[in-house]
Order: structure tokens, then C-alpha cells, then sequence
């Protein structure tokens, strides 16, 4: 079995994250990191480093077999955990041989299969995976909402019909299946392929995946959101004056938040619009506040919030200058509540959250350089054509595989449904 | 009374298969058919195999199933598809004389210790306490048995359209199963309506072969069956015409008149095999479309145009035929028609092909929602098999995704369902790979020994060639070639310094085993045939390692069988959708359960901890 490793820590405050190494590998990956490793289950301290260049101090602590958490060798890194030091851990052990990150609920399934867990333990697991695999995909959707999702979505469409001309060409071999269809199926798989290389340079990823969370504060027109967002930011981020409907667009700010990356979103107020650019604005501003990890909801007395609250929400109570209210209440203005505002923010992002954002990115990046990795063979060998065809379609079919969390799930129906669209077959 | 252990109801492929299965298991078996002349009757069209297909095959014969030996002898033209592309997409097919089909099928079946046929239509099952335990004959003669299989066909509630007319009917010339499809309503079975179609039947005399191109089989023809190495009939050729404009003319003109476009049918058809209305319909751009004249036997002047199947009106039918060259003077023998055809949702069974709900009753073939001979027999087996051992109360046999392409039907059948009639694609195989049509009996003979449905000629067959193949791939694997040693040989590699073994040499398309022989004596000694199959897996030798942790992952989930009394809804922590979804599917595994859409890993998780709470009360 692969040795998997993931960030086992929620992101708090206090600025520890734990990344665990579970497998038959996991003390040597671990040794290739720290040098030589403590006693088992003795903690010690150690300099990591990849090729000689120190990431970080870290408490190393080692687990026997049978005596860990998945009952499996395993190996724990207590790093100072910023997101740059843990995802440049992550992504020297991802490069290591045999060891790969852990799929969400993995851990708890070792555990499982080796008999370390009990149902109890499992149900209270239980939730917690499911979180993670939640957030993920919250990530993964704020990911593809902005300009990637265009890309990612063509990437799945080139994908999809490279492999259903290759499945033709070998299951309908006795049939009126054109031959060109080779040339076209290479053709596309290589615009994936440089497609997926650009963004992997950080050409344009690097830009639009972004690093940690985004904070939506909605509210309706002049309810201080702006003001309550330069006083969060210590600066003047946002226009900001006393007229209804000042903001017109979704304005980001990118602030470090008790140690979280977190980008804060000013949407124009949500009201009934007024002119047609406002009322572009406020679609937006719908928009993106639905798709951020949190909303804070600005209030006003006792009004009902525009769009529905998920769970975790925060709701606060605005402009606490011009008097007392109800539960947390800020003012931008004066200052008052911005600093329990912050906790409860930071504390709702790491526990929600935990590891998803650094660990989502560092997968899709693990994804992509598979994809390329196995796209590019196909091209090799579709060069063979027709013999090796078999390997070719297995070359996109792991490339389509690999980058199943982008590009969502191809299977073989989804390849007959453009087969029998596209060609007559059939006898 | 009479008592069998287990009864197979239909005389089919899949029925045939079955009963064969059970019989060879040492199951006193019974099949009960309409009329023992049908046994191994091909309804569509003269040919074994194909793609996907011919793979299945293999896994049969590897089985001991009487499929792959019946064709070979009835074999007039043989051609492995996709030769030029790699072994794991070569799929052996074959064009069979229909009369010679069944006569291998009808003999086999005497043969076979401990198979009784029984003339008779069967109008009710026997219950006792919620399980199958026998047949009510329409005569009212009851037979008991351990176990039933019903390989029913196209026969229950068959109807069959030709034009506007319809006449009931399980296939042109039988009477369909109507008291029997009746009492599957009643069981409460959730049942669905599927068609099909077969072209018209040509009189071979009245073709003009002369101005027709032929198409020839193999020069090295390839059999079905392990066991044989050679045709044991005259091999034909097959013509080849095409569809013209003033086909596709008569075609639209009376498209109203055809039953499928005519609103005369309900059933969904599968899009693999359309009609040639659906052909001229959908692709109005194609100007022809290619048409095989398909012998139907050595003897026998039908020939059956495999590319036209249809609906329409038998008049409309003379006259497209006519207008098609080489058949301007053509004879219809028989009419084509579509015929429709009630199903069960494949997801009421358990990967045994059991019922569910109706222990003792067993479902293969045309009946699941499948199509195709192949499809049909492998159900069979595993129906037969499963019955066998049921009857017995021995543990069943099951056949992984990661091992079989019967496995990946199964799994798909009772797991997905089916929204067309079913048809193998190699594409459904995720092992693609390692599951091919050459090592079908490496991959299943040693299971099938183990189970007891392989007889001792097969098993000494395949014990001999296991062991030169272990041989052979030892004494390849052990000898190695630096790049200048293996060019002084003309062995021609990159010359990159690195050692690569015989067994890697042999695995690339430039290297033939003759010259690695010649190179080192001791590699002479492989046998030719032997040497050939280790090229076959040599080749995926690289990949199918990669594929082995996904490969155990699966396997280790099929081994958590679920039993189909799970109390999902006593399991906190899962939310209600998803108890509501498991509960419904009923997964007889984890690997199942695992399948269905929208079932996260933390369901998973719970009930695995939850199989293992069990597994250990059980045990202690």
C-alpha cells in the first residue's frame, strides 16, 4: 500500500500544524526530511530540508507499527504553520517516490482496517471527513468560479471527446470509424496538455488560485461594510462615503487574519437596484458572497439578512458607535468589536476549514503534474497508432483520472453518449 | 415428483450455459425449453465474439463453458479484430453455420452428465417460505428443485412488429411467455420494456456476388476455445455492399410505416445496434452505409445483411433491399422486425444473479436488460454456477471487476442498471490491460478448478501450459543483454549502456523471440506458442504493476460483503439520503456500496466499522 501523508491539523492561532506520514515509508520519508529521527514516540526537535535548504524547525515524533493512529508506521511533523512552510513541505514529500497525499476519511480507513477504531470513534469521525471533503469542494468551486472554471471546463471537453474518438477507433474497429479521428484525439490532448502546463507555471494560476479564504461581508446599502472592511485592513481599501450604494463593484482585499490568509470581499449593498450597473454590481456581489468559505452579515437592528446564512455565518450588529445592540457589535468607525470580530472569524475559518485550503492546492497541483505526465505518453504513443492504442487510451484515461477533482468524472457512458452522437455505428 | 437440483428455464445461450454450468458443478439439473430443437438457436445474427465480446467468450471457455467449443466447430470464417492494435483489444470473432451451432450446442448437451432436457413450457414457480423452490409446468406437473434459473430471452410479453402489424411472439415462430411474465408482476418484480431488431433474411441465390467485394477470414484463423487449435469446417468469405441514396429515398419516404417511427413501439432500443431508419434519420449527411452478407451456414442459402436491421412494412423492405447493389434481384426469406420485450431492473439482483427478494430464483441473460449471445452465456455461467452451489449451500462464486470482464458486467448490471440493452465494450473495463482475451484462462481456469466446473482434460491442459509459462518466464527474466551484446546479436535497442532482460526485450515490437533464442541457446527450449504469450504480457507488464495497488484496493472492498439485512438506518452518523440510497441499492459489498453515486468515505468508514463490530461478535 502507498505511504500517505495530509496536514492532520486545523489551522489555529496558535500556529502548529501537524502533517502526518502514514505507510511503510512513512519513517523514511520522514528521516529524508529531518536527517536521523528520535525514539519512537519520543518527541525531538529537528531541522527539515529538501536538497539542503532548511523549510523548518519542526517537533518530529515517530509511531511504531501498531502502536499509531492508523496502526501503521507513521510520522508526525510539528511545523510553525504558515501556509508557505507546510505547503512546501506537502509538496517535497508529494515528489518523493511511493508516497502520495491521503485521500479525505484515508487515515480513518487504515485506522479502520487494522482494527484501531471502534464504531463510536467512527461516528464521531465521521462528520469530520465529511467537512473535509466539503470544504474541498468549496475550495475546488471557488477555484473554477472565476476564470480557471472557463479553462477547466474545455480542458474537460477536449478530455472527453480525445477519449471517446480513441474508444471508438478500438471498440467499433469493424465499423465506419474514420482514421483521422487518431490525428484529432492527439491534436486535443495536446491543447490540454500545454494548457495545463501554463498553469501549472503559474502563468495565470498563480494569480487566480488563490492562497487561503475568502470573507464576504454582505449587508445592505450604507451599513458601514466598507468602513468595517478598512478598519479590518488598516488602511482605506474602499471608497467609502455616507451615499447608498458606493460600492459599486466587489472590491478584495488580501490581509493576513490571526495567521490565516483570508481575502476579505466588500460587495456592493444588497437593495433593490437602482440603475442597471448597480444592479450588475449587486449580482456580483450575490455571487461571490455565496461562493466564500464565510459571510459576515452586517445588520442593522433587527432586519432580516438578504441571503440566506449557512451555518457558521456570522452575523454582527453594525455602526455599535450610534448605539447598543444585540450580540457582536462593531463599528469601523470607533474600532469597537473589530478585535472580537477578527477571533471569531479566524475561529470559524480554522475549524470549518482546517487544512483544506493549503492541502486543496497542493492536490490540484499533484493532479495536474500527473495529468501532464500521463497526457503526454498518450501522445507518444497515439504516434504508434494503431498499434499501442490501448496504451494511449490508458495514458488519457489516467489523465482524465488524475484531474477528476477539476474536471469532475468521465466515464465510459459519458464516452458511448459522444460515440453514437458522433458517428454512425452500429450494424 | 420429480426433483433436480437445480432447473434452468430456457433453452438459450444464457439458458444453455447455465444448465451446463450447474451440471458440470455435479448438480442433477434440469432444463426446461418450449422445444429441445431451439437449444443453441442464434435468433440474430450468425456470429460469435467481437470485441468485448470475444472476450467474454474466453472467460467461459476458461470457465469449461460450452460456448467457445460449440463455435469453433461451427466456425466457417474466423478474423481476430483490432490484429494491428495491441493483444488487450484483440477480439476473436467468428461467423458460425447456424445449423451447425446448434447441432454442437444440441449434442454437448446429451452428453452432459447429470443434464436432463425436459419438453415443456413453464407457467409458475413453487414457493415455499418466500423461496423458489420449483416449476409448475403449463400441464400443471410440478418439478421441485434446490434452485431455479430463468433465462426467459425476448419471451416475456414478446411482441413482434413488422410495419403497422404486430402478432405476439418470443422470436418469429414462438409463441411468447405470457402466464410466466404475469407472475413476475406479481412477485412485485420491478420490470421494464426494452427492443431490439433483425434485418430481413436474404435468399444467397438471388444475390449477384459477382460485382460485390469479399471479405475474407484470417489466414491464420484464431479459435474461441483454449482447447482447439484449428477450424473443423470449409471456411467462406463474407460480401460486403452498401446503402446507396435511392435506398435512404425509400427509406424516408416511408418512415410513418415503420413501427419505430410510427409510434408503434414503447420500448428503448439500444443505440449499437440502430435500424436503418434510425441510420438514414439521424446521419442524413451519410450518403451509404456498409452492409456485411453474412452467410448463415455451409449449407444453407439464407444470408442475413447484417447492417439494415428494421421495421418497416415487408414491402418497403423488398424494395430498399432491391435498390441495393448486388440485390437488385434479391429474395426475402424473412421479413425483418423489431421485437419488444419486458426486463427486470438488474439492480433486484445480487452479483450471484439471485433475486433479492426471491431467494432460489435466478435471472440470466436477455432478461437482466442485456443483448448479445455473449453477454447472455457468461450470465448463464455465473447463474449456473451460483445455483449449483446454492443448491448445495456452498459459498457462492463471485467474479471481481479487477479479474473479469464477466465481473465488470455483473458488477455494472446489478450496480448501475441499465437504461439500453447492455452490451460489453472493452472500454468498460477499468483493467483493460490485464484483462484480455489470450490470458482468459490464466486469469479464471484455477478459480474454476477450484469450484469444481472444470473437467480434468481442461485442468491438465491448463496445468501444463501454467507451468511452461512460469517457466519460459523465469528463464526470461533471467537472462540478460547489455545493448552492444544484443546488437551483435541484431537485436536492435538504444545504446544507453543499460541491461534490459530477455523478458523486456521481448515485450517491444521490434524484438522477435526467434533472435533472443538464437542468441542464448537456453531460451530455445521456450516453446513458440508459450514464448508468444509471455510477449502478450511482457508487453503490459510496466503498466499492469502500476494498476496493482487500485487492483488490491478494489479487491479488499469486494472481500467486506455486506449482508443484505444490513440496518443502515441504525447507523448514526449517516445522513438520511444516503441511508435511504443504501438501503434501496442493498450493495452486497463495501467495492458496491462504494459505487453508488453521492456515497462519501465517511459512509463508507461507518459501515465498515460497523461489519467488523459484527465480524467480531460473530467470532467471539
Amino acid at each position: 500500500m502507498d505511504t500517505i501523508f495530509a496536514q492532520a491539523s486545523a489551522r489555529g492561532k496558535a500556529g502548529v500544524a501537524v502533517i502526518r506520514i502514514s505507510g511503510a515509508q512513512a519513517w523514511a520519508a520522514a528521516r529524508a526530511l529531518a536527517g536521523d529521527l528520535p525514539a519512537a514516540r519520543t518527541a525531538g526537535l529537528r531541522v527539515l530540508r529538501a536538497e539542503g535548504e532548511p523549510l523548518d524547525t519542526a517537533l518530529v515524533l515517530c509511531f511504531e507499527v501498531g502502536a499509531s493512529f492508523t496502526g501503521e508506521e507513521i510520522a508526525e511533523l510539528h511545523l510553525h504553520g504558515s501556509a508557505a512552510t507546510v505547503g512546501a513541505v506537502l509538496r517535497v514529500l508529494g515528489e518523493m517516490s511511493g508516497l502520495r497525499l491521503a485521500e479525505p476519511g484515508e487515515f480513518t480507513r487504515r485506522a479502520l482496517e487494522n482494527g484501531r477504531l471502534d464504531l463510536a470513534q467512527v461516528e464521531a469521525l465521521g462528520d469530520l471527513i465529511d467537512s473535509e471533503t466539503e470544504a474541498q469542494r468549496r475550495q475546488a468551486l471557488r477555484v473554477l468560479s472565476g476564470a480557471i472554471g472557463k479553462l477547466v471546463d474545455g480542458w474537460r471537453a477536449d478530455l472527453r471527446r480525445a477519449a471517446a474518438l480513441v474508444a471508438a477507433s478500438i471498440d467499433f474497429a469493424d465499423e465506419d470509424v474514420p482514421q483521422e479521428v487518431v490525428a484529432e484525439a492527439a491534436v486535443l490532448i495536446g491543447r490540454v496538455s500545454g494548457s495545463i502546463a501554463r498553469e501549472l507555471t503559474g502563468s495565470g494560476a498563480a494569480e487566480r488560485i488563490r492562497d487561503g479564504f475568502e470573507v464576504a461581508i454582505v449587508g445592505r446599502p450604507n451599513a458601514g461594510k466598507s468602513t468595517l472592511l478598512n478598519a479590518l485592513a488598516g488602511r482605506e481599501a474602499a471608497i467609502t462615503s455616507a451615499q447608498a450604494g458606493t460600492t459599486r463593484d466587489v472590491i478584495e482585499v488580501r490581509m493576513d487574519l490571526g495567521g490565516l490568509p483570508v481575502t476579505l470581499l466588500d460587495t456592493a449593498g444588497l437593495r433593490a437596484a437602482g440603475d442597471e450597473v448597480e444592479a450588475i454590481g449587486i449580482s456580483r456581489a450575490l455571487e461571490r458572497a455565496r461562493a466564500a468559505d464565510l459571510r459576515v452579515f452586517l445588520l442593522d437592528g433587527g432586519e432580516v439578512p438578504l441571503i440566506a446564512p449557512e451555518p457558521g455565518d456570522l452575523i454582527v450588529q453594525g455602526k455599535a458607535d450610534l448605539g447598543a445592540g444585540f450580540g457582536l457589535a462593531v463599528s469601523g468607525l470607533t474600532g469597537q468589536g473589530v478585535d472580537a470580530l477578527i477571533g471569531s472569524i479566524s475561529t470559524v475559518l480554522s475549524e470549518r476549514a482546517g487544512s483544506a485550503g493549503v492541502m486543496t492546492r497542493e492536490r490540484h497541483r499533484v493532479a495536474m503534474r500527473r495529468a501532464i505526465e500521463a497526457l503526454e505518453l498518450a501522445i507518444v504513443e497515439l504516434g504508434f497508432w494503431p498499434e499501442r492504442a490501448e496504451i494511449a487510451a490508458d495514458g488519457i484515461d489516467r489523465g482524465i483520472r488524475a484531474l477528476e477533482s477539476l474536471v469532475g468524472r468521465i466515464d465510459v457512458e459519458h464516452l458511448l453518449d459522444d460515440i453514437f452522437a458522433s458517428f454512425c455505428i452500429g450494424k | 415428483m420429480k426433483h433436480f437440483d437445480v432447473i434452468v428455464v430456457g433453452g438459450g445461450h444464457a439458458g444453455a450455459e447455465a444448465a451446463h454450468a450447474a451440471a458440470r458443478m455435479g448438480a442433477a439439473t434440469a432444463l426446461v425449453t418450449q422445444r429441445r430443437d431451439t437449444i443453441g438457436a442464434m435468433s440474430c445474427n450468425p456470429a460469435i465474439g467481437g470485441l468485448g465480446k470475444g472476450h467474454l467468450v474466453r472467460e467461459i471457455d476458461a470457465m469449461d463453458g460450452v460456448m467457445g467449443r460449440a463455435a469453433d466447430r461451427a466456425g466457417i470464417q474466423f478474423r481476430l479484430l483490432n490484429r494491428r492494435k495491441g493483444p488487450a483489444v484483440q477480439g476473436p470473432r467468428l461467423q458460425a453455420d447456424r445449423k451447425l451451432y446448434s447441432a454442437a450446442m444440441q449434442e454437448m448437451t446429451a452428453q452432459q452428465p447429470g443434464l436432463e432436457v425436459i419438453e415443456a413450457e413453464v407457467a409458475d414457480f413453487l414457493m415455499k417460505s418466500g423461496r423458489v423452490c420449483g416449476v409448475v409446468l403449463r400441464d400443471g406437473a410440478e418439478i421441485l428443485a434446490g434452485a431455479v434459473v430463468l433465462t426467459s430471452g425476448t419471451f416475456l410479453r414478446g411482441v413482434i412488429h413488422i410495419g403497422d402489424q404486430k402478432q405476439e411472439g418470443g422470436r418469429v415462430g414462438d409463441a411468447p411467455s405470457n402466464a410466466l411474465a404475469e407472475r413476475m408482476r406479481v412477485l412485485g418484480l420491478p420490470l421494464g420494456r426494452l427492443k431490439t431488431g433483425t434485418p430481413p433474411r436474404l435468399d444467397g441465390r438471388s444475390i449477384d456476388w459477382s460485382v460485390l467485394e469479399q471479405q475474407p477470414g484470417d489466414a491464420e484463423p484464431v479459435m474461441m476455445s483454449f482447447l482447439n487449435k484449428a477450424p473443423f469446417v470449409r471456411q467462406v468469405a463474407c460480401g460486403i455492399t452498401h446503402t446507396n441514396m435511392r435506398t435512404h429515398d425509400i427509406i424516408r419516404a416511408n418512415l410513418a410505416r415503420s413501427a419505430m417511427y410510427g409510434g408503434h413501439i414503447d420500448g428503448v432500443g439500444p443505440r449499437y445496434c440502430p435500424s436503418i431508419e434510425d441510420k438514414v434519420v439521424r446521419f442524413a449527411e451519410k450518403e451509404s452505409h456498409q452492409i456485411f452478407l453474412e452467410p448463415e451456414g455451409l449449407d444453407d442459402h439464407t444470408i442475413y445483411p447484417n447492417g439494415v436491421s428494421t421495421s418497416l412494412p415487408l414491402e418497403v423492405q423488398e424494395a430498399y433491399i432491391r435498390s441495393i447493389r448486388g440485390l437488385e434481384n434479391c429474395k426475402i426469406l424473412q421479413a425483418g422486425y423489431a421485437i419488444e420485450y419486458d426486463f427486470v431492473d438488474p439492480r433486484a439482483l445480487n452479483p450471484t444473479l439471485e433475486l433479492k427478494d426471491l431467494p432460489g430464483l435466478f435471472l440470466a441473460g436477455q432478461i437482466n436488460g442485456t443483448t448479445g449471445y455473449e453477454e447472455a452465456a457468461a450470465q448463464g455461467l455465473v447463474a449456473g454456477l451460483n445455483a449449483a452451489l446454492g443448491a448445495r449451500g456452498r459459498e457462492a462464486a463471485r467474479f471481481s471487476r479487477a479479474e473479469s470482464y464477466i465481473g465488470v458486467m455483473i458488477d455494472d448490471l446489478v450496480t448501475r442498471g441499465v437504461s439500453e440493452p447492455y452490451r460489453m465494450f472493452t472500454s468498460r473495463a477499468e483493467f483493460r490491460l490485464s484483462l484480455r482475451a489470450d490470458n482468459a484462462d490464466q486469469r479464471l481456469t484455477g478459480l474454476g478448478i477450484k469450484l469444481g466446473c472444470v473437467g480434468a482434460a481442461r485442468a491438465q491442459v491448463f496445468e501444463a501450459k501454467t507451468e511452461a509459462l512460469q517457466k519460459g518466464r523465469i528463464a526470461l527474466q533471467s537472462t540478460s543483454f547489455s545493448p552492444s551484446e544484443a546488437l551483435s546479436h541484431g537485436i536492435r535497442v538504444n545504446q544507453d549502456g543499460q541491461r534490459r532482460s530477455a523478458y523486456v526485450l521481448l515485450s517491444m515490437n521490434d524484438v522477435a523471440f526467434e533472435d533472443l533464442a538464437a542468441a542464448e541457446p537456453k531460451l530455445a527450449t521456450i516453446e513458440p506458442e508459450i514464448a508468444e504469450q509471455l510477449a502478450r504480457e511482457a508487453v503490459y507488464a510496466n503498466y499492469i504493476g502500476r494498476q496493482s495497488a487500485e487492483i488490491e484496493a478494489i479487491q479488499r472492498d469486494e472481500a467486506w460483503e455486506i449482508p443484505i439485512s444490513f440496518a443502515y438506518e441504525s447507523l448514526s452518523g449517516l445522513s438520511s439520503e444516503l441511508k435511504g440510497k443504501l438501503a434501496r441499492a442493498r450493495p452486497a459489498s463495501l467495492a458496491q456500496a462504494a459505487r453508488i453515486d453521492g456515497i462519501t468515505p465517511a459512509a463508507l468508514g461507518l459501515i465498515l466499522a460497523r461489519l467488523r463490530q459484527q465480524k467480531r461478535s460473530r467470532s467471539a
